[in-house]
């Protein structure tokens, strides 16, 4: 259980990683909105409750893992590695642009944190299986994370990987989907594939760090959480809109996006 | 002037499939570097069993004909500190293009990928098994060293190489046996090219399981009075420029041959080379841009002029020009 001020502590550090990342989007004038949103209480979790791992030893051997296999939340990643110390908030305005390190989808030889160069979809999840089955062979106790789309869900390699992951036993690897596409129920055909399975919501820090604490205790086999979430969670004109994912906000919509998250900010205690 | 062997040249009666030299030297290299794990697309079962597989079976990961998905645990394994071989047929391995594109070299890992049954020497299957444009493939890839090997002991040379090579690479084998070129003393070079058999009148660069066809064919061609060098490029990318530029200007005339399409392949890698340094009358001979078909390797051979008689008339022919 997470107590009331490490909750207090993400909820405001949530407002800033959201807000970071649409500054970014917007200063780039392209990007993934909408997925990044979804995504970012999900990162936010990982990085700063769940994983072992040293921001300022970025190649520390024991550290945990994480690919981003759903690339295109690349401004989340980037926004939670910069808050956790793995380089300057002030390079998050760079994203995108010629010659930042901070490409449309993380390139893990330009960026200090990124495990994983990303965003052709469906193919983080096998090279997450891969850590995992280097880390069993290796008997290390370094966990593997992935998060991985809806949209990607519909690629073939995700399905083999599936078919992979359980057959090596790895009780190492949490897959955690970022599911916000209801006409897709995938929670039964993951646990068809043997992965433990547990559906959440996504943007419940107390129900996010449950699942993690529970994916760890399961033995043999390999673990899912499907995350329900929000596409654009937190802007309103954002939420839920397909169409609008892939659309970087103007300046009067960031306005209005930031207006919003500075609004259901809690009040200061 | 007849055509000169260098010592060690020519074939020598062994002749080895180089996938199965490609087993033996893993299996071998297994014992001093724990390092190494092998990723197979059901491919062991046709594989001797001395191999890798049954020296270090928890080092060995049978991965089904999932060949995208065993590429990317292969991406993940690398990044763990792992060197990770992953073998599987060069048709179907190269078709996961996008995955060794992004999951391999993008993510700047160390997979060796073995693309084994290559080109039309697999014979009977047919178009559907041949790996006949994987080597055009993986030229294309930045960071992608790209290896074919012409006999068993260059085959070993080039795995025991790729223990310390830093980055991607593609090795391509042959399901089919080919005659022994080179001696016990060989030393594998990445990158060099080897002149097998010098001559002035022009070139012949081979590659593979071209490259003994090639040397029978500079001794068709000495017969009639013609002097053909042999040049075998094992390191398709990158290629030995300097050794081609000097072939070029001292025999004025190349042929390429190859069991690959003539696009994109040994033929386009050599033509690339040499149209920016010493353009030249030159020949890309292989699979014409056109499918494989069942046969046997003999006839499939001797239908494309892959073998010696084949390689001569090609060569006599460029001369007539």
């Amino acid at each position: 259980m997470l107590d009331d001020a490490m909750l207090e502590t993400l909820r405001r550090r949530a407002f800033d990683l959201r807000l970071d990342s649409l500054n970014a989007v917007a200063a780039a004038e392209s990007g993934h909105p909408g997925g990044t949103l979804s995504a970012i209480d999900l990162l936010q979790a990982l990085y700063f409750v769940e994983m072992k791992h040293r921001p300022k030893e970025p190649h520390w051997p024991e550290r945990d893992r994480f690919v981003l296999s759903k690339g295109h939340a690349a401004p989340a990643l980037y926004s939670v590695l910069a808050h956790a110390g793995y380089f300057s908030t002030d390079l998050l305005p760079s994203l995108r642009r010629l010659g930042s390190p901070l490409q449309g989808h993380p390139v893990n030889f330009l960026l200090p944190g990124v495990e994983a160069s990303t965003g052709s979809p469906g193919q983080g999840l096998s090279v997450a299986v891969g850590m995992a089955l280097a880390a069993k062979l290796d008997g290390s106790a370094a966990r593997i994370y992935t998060l991985i789309g809806d949209g990607e869900s519909q690629q073939g390699q995700i399905w083999e990987a599936a078919l992979c992951a359980p057959k090596y036993a790895l009780d190492n690897l949490c897959v955690i989907l970022d599911h916000h596409d209801a006409r897709k129920p995938l929670a039964e055909r993951w646990r068809a594939f043997d992965f433990d399975v547990r559906t959440i919501d996504g943007h419940d820090y107390q129900q996010i760090a449950g699942a993690f604490d529970a994916a760890r205790a399961a033995q043999g086999k390999p673990a899912l959480i499907v995350a329900e979430t929000v596409e654009g969670k937190g802007v309103s004109f954002m939420e839920n809109q397909r169409a609008s994912d892939g659309v970087a906000p103007n300046k009067e919509q960031l306005a209005q996006a930031i207006a919003e998250l500075r609004a259901a900010q809690p009040e200061p205690a | 002037m007849g055509a000169t062997a260098r010592p060690g040249a020519g074939t020598t009666g062994t002749s080895v499939a180089t996938r199965d030299a490609f087993d033996e030297a893993l299996a071998r290299l297994g014992e001093t570097h724990p390092e190494i794990v092998v990723l197979d697309a059901e491919l062991a079962e046709s594989t001797p069993g001395t191999g890798f597989a049954q020296r270090f079976p928890s080092r060995f990961f049978r991965m089904g004909r999932a060949e995208a998905n065993l590429i990317g645990v292969a991406a993940g394994l690398s990044l763990m500190g792992k060197l990770p071989f992953c073998c599987a047929r060069a048709g179907s391995v190269a078709g996961r293009f996008d995955q060794i594109k992004m999951s391999v070299c993008y993510s700047a890992t160390d997979v060796r990928i073995v693309g084994s049954h290559a080109g039309v020497g697999i014979g009977e299957d047919g178009y559907a098994r041949m790996g006949l444009e994987d080597v055009a493939l993986m030229r294309a890839l930045p960071t992608m060293a790209v290896i074919q090997p012409a006999d068993d002991l260059e085959t070993a040379g080039a795995v025991e190489y790729l223990v310390t090579h830093r980055g991607p690479a593609y090795l391509r084998t042959t399901r089919q046996k080919l005659e022994r070129l080179n001696t016990d003393r060989y030393r594998f070079e990445f990158g060099k090219g080897v002149t097998l058999v010098d001559g002035k009148d022009l070139t012949i660069v081979a590659s593979g399981g071209t490259t003994s066809g090639a040397v029978q064919a500079a001794e068709l061609l000495a017969k009639d009075g013609v002097s053909a060098r042999v040049i075998n490029i094992h390191t398709i990318k990158p290629i030995d420029v300097d050794l081609l530029v000097k072939a070029a200007r001292e025999t004025k005339r190349l042929v390429t041959v190859e069991d690959h399409q003539v696009t994109g392949g040994l033929g386009g890698a050599v033509c690339e080379a040499l149209a920016e340094r010493a353009p030249v009358r030159l020949r890309r001979h292989g699979i014409p841009d056109v499918f494989g078909e069942s046969g046997s390797p003999a006839a499939l051979f001797r239908k494309f002029k892959l073998d010696a008689t084949g390689i001569a008339s090609v060569a006599r022919a460029l001369l007539d020009r």
